[in-house]
């Protein structure tokens, strides 16, 4: 087992908290000191910068929402000056005001030295060849990917997204055997081999980092037996970093948390109390090296768990479970919380039915109503129309069973539900409320 | 025996005339055809000129076909002429997914496609019975 940084990846857990209690304490600090909006936000509660004397006293900090970013847009949460600012990220802004990030040269090295561990971690080298096929831009994905391959000392291939016959067709030429993309991504690019007659074992690619978007078990094996590959989850947001937040290692138990620059906390959506370990709720992450953009507990609204037990890789970093949905990714259906990972479980337990679906949520009267979309392959298509309204039936019990709610399965003609080449739309939700 | 090609259609405007535009240009003649339908989706059942390239042109439009075993039964063309044929058929308990008409006639037969359970039992109880079918590369060529 080879580590990037083993001293931090491998630090003793107390001497881990030790270095994240003085780290917590310089950035709650600087961010009263320096950001009037978090300053404000903790004279409200009544807490001050020397309030926070152990690691526990982190739970006595407001947290900080996606809305705070957006209320003090575009730079109003930097604590640093611009001119040590040197380079923004934004988000597309497709749901409000995007919400902006910044980076010291500092925060980029911090960014560049995660992403090198999670590349380490799932098993690339300077000997690899590593397809970044995560949009550059604006977008953190990229660029985040680009310079921890670098730092890693691999060779890059800078594809971004998009153009995926050339993809390929790079893939094949320059012997690629790392990919980075979302997993929907990785799914399409099979698809787009097949169509050209490419055998992906004929191909160099051994494994792929693939993150941005929930991903299920079922999903991950998929992608292992179609590209074959070894599939790894990588988790991050830009608001926090960018990807590198977390990675798996190769027993795949879990990513582990970069916890000398992040603190990870587990809380419960409605209430807002901090959970246990090990019991599901919102991840909320506390940046303790940041130096442009210090975020202090982040409601990620990513839905997961923590183990802090050290990992059979010898790592000791807390981690999180691969995350099963967005607390607004999730749709609630007459009372019921269901999300598309749940559903492509499902179908990915099913014969020849392939993970390309949509939910279309509506409301009848005043009944809401799921309709599950699911693409007929090849595999599963039969002429006779007693198979395929079966195949219907058999699609919407099982979802039936697993949600616990009626679903009406709705069979689409093949590739008809769009491909997305950066992270993939699973929901239409028609309610107006 | 004969190739049928199947498509798998949703109920959406156009679709239909999208295949048949396919196949015309492709200048593959369609002699047979029927749909079934249900509320949301459809199947069309196609006996062509070329079912091996009406499979390939189809799919190279991202339509989802298949190739079907099917039988085209000569039926005669007269009242209780496929009566007779379908009483014998059942007789045999031989069970049908399903039938349609071809257009067009062989002699003074009309032409029946028949999607069967088990088609070389079918085959073989023609044979017996002296049911006459055709042998596909003359369905094409009708």
């Amino acid at each position: 087992m080879t580590y990037w940084d083993k001293e931090k990846e491998c630090m003793p857990r107390e001497q881990l908290q030790k270095l994240q209690l003085r780290r917590l304490q310089e950035t709650v600090y600087r961010a009263y000191a320096f950001v009037p909006a978090y300053k404000e936000k903790m004279d409200q509660v009544g807490v001050k910068p020397e309030d926070i004397k152990s690691i526990e006293d982190i739970n006595k900090l407001p947290f900080t929402t996606k809305q705070d970013l957006r209320d003090n847009y575009p730079f109003g949460l930097f604590a640093v000056p611009m001119s040590d600012v040197v380079r923004i990220h934004s988000s597309s802004g497709t749901t409000g005001k995007p919400t902006v990030v910044g980076y010291t040269s500092k925060d980029i090295d911090t960014w560049a030295e995660l992403m090198a561990r999670a590349l380490y971690c799932a098993g690339a080298s300077k000997h690899s060849v590593v397809q970044v096929s995560y949009g550059y831009g604006l977008f953190t994905g990229g660029l985040g990917a680009h310079y921890g391959a670098e730092r890693v000392g691999a060779s890059v291939i800078p594809t971004s997204g998009g153009n995926t016959h050339r993809q390929i067709m790079l893939m094949q030429d320059f012997e690629t055997t790392e990919l980075m993309c979302t997993p929907s991504y990785a799914l399409f690019m099979y698809e787009v081999m097949r169509e050209m007659g490419i055998d992906p074992s004929d191909l160099k690619l051994r494994a792929g980092i693939f993150g941005a978007e929930p991903w299920s078990e079922n999903m991950r094996r998929e992608i292992e037996n179609k590209l074959k590959i070894d599939a790894y989850d990588i988790y991050g947001l830009s608001e926090i970093i960018g990807p590198g937040v977390a990675i798996e290692c190769n027993r795949k138990a879990g990513l582990h948390i970069g916890e000398d620059h992040f603190i990870p906390e587990i809380i419960d959506p409605e209430t807002c109390e901090v959970l246990s370990e090990g019991e599901e709720g919102e991840l909320v992450l506390t940046t303790i090296t940041k130096e442009a953009l210090p975020i202090i507990r982040y409601r990620t609204r990513d839905l997961t768990t923590l183990n802090m037990e050290r990992c059979e890789c010898g790592r000791t970093h807390a981690r999180m479970a691969k995350v099963l949905g967005r607390s607004d990714d999730m749709v609630i259906i007459r009372g019921v919380n269901v999300f598309p990972s749940m559903v492509e479980s499902v179908l990915l337990n099913i014969p020849g039915v392939e993970p390309h679906y949509l939910l279309v949520v509506d409301r009848k009267g005043n009944l809401d109503e799921l309709e599950v979309h699911v693409e007929v392959s090849e595999q599963v298509f039969s002429d006779e129309v007693r198979k395929m309204e079966s195949l219907g039936l058999q699609i919407s019990k099982e979802l039936e069973s697993a949600l616990g709610i009626a679903v009406r399965v709705r069979l689409v003609e093949h590739k008809t539900i769009e491909r997305s080449e950066g992270k993939a739309k699973r929901v239409i939700d028609k309610r107006n409320i | 025996m004969a190739k049928q090609i199947s498509v798998f259609l949703e109920n959406k405007v156009g679709r239909l005339a999208h295949v048949t535009r396919v196949l015309g240009e492709a200048g593959i003649n369609i002699r047979a055809l029927s749909i079934a339908d249900t509320s949301d989706f459809g199947i069309l059942r196609l006996i062509v000129s070329d079912p091996a390239k009406a499979y390939q042109v189809l799919k190279d439009a991202r339509f989802t076909v298949s190739e079907t075993e099917v039988i085209a039964v000569q039926v005669p063309d007269s009242p209780g002429g496929l009566a007779s044929v379908l009483e014998q058929m059942t007789e045999q308990e031989l069970s049908i997914e399903y039938l349609y008409a071809f257009l067009g006639t062989r002699g003074d037969d009309a032409l029946v496609i028949f999607k069967v359970e088990d088609i070389s039992r079918a085959r073989k109880i023609f044979n017996e019975k002296g049911i006459k079918f055709l042998d596909e590369n003359t369905l094409y060529k009708l």
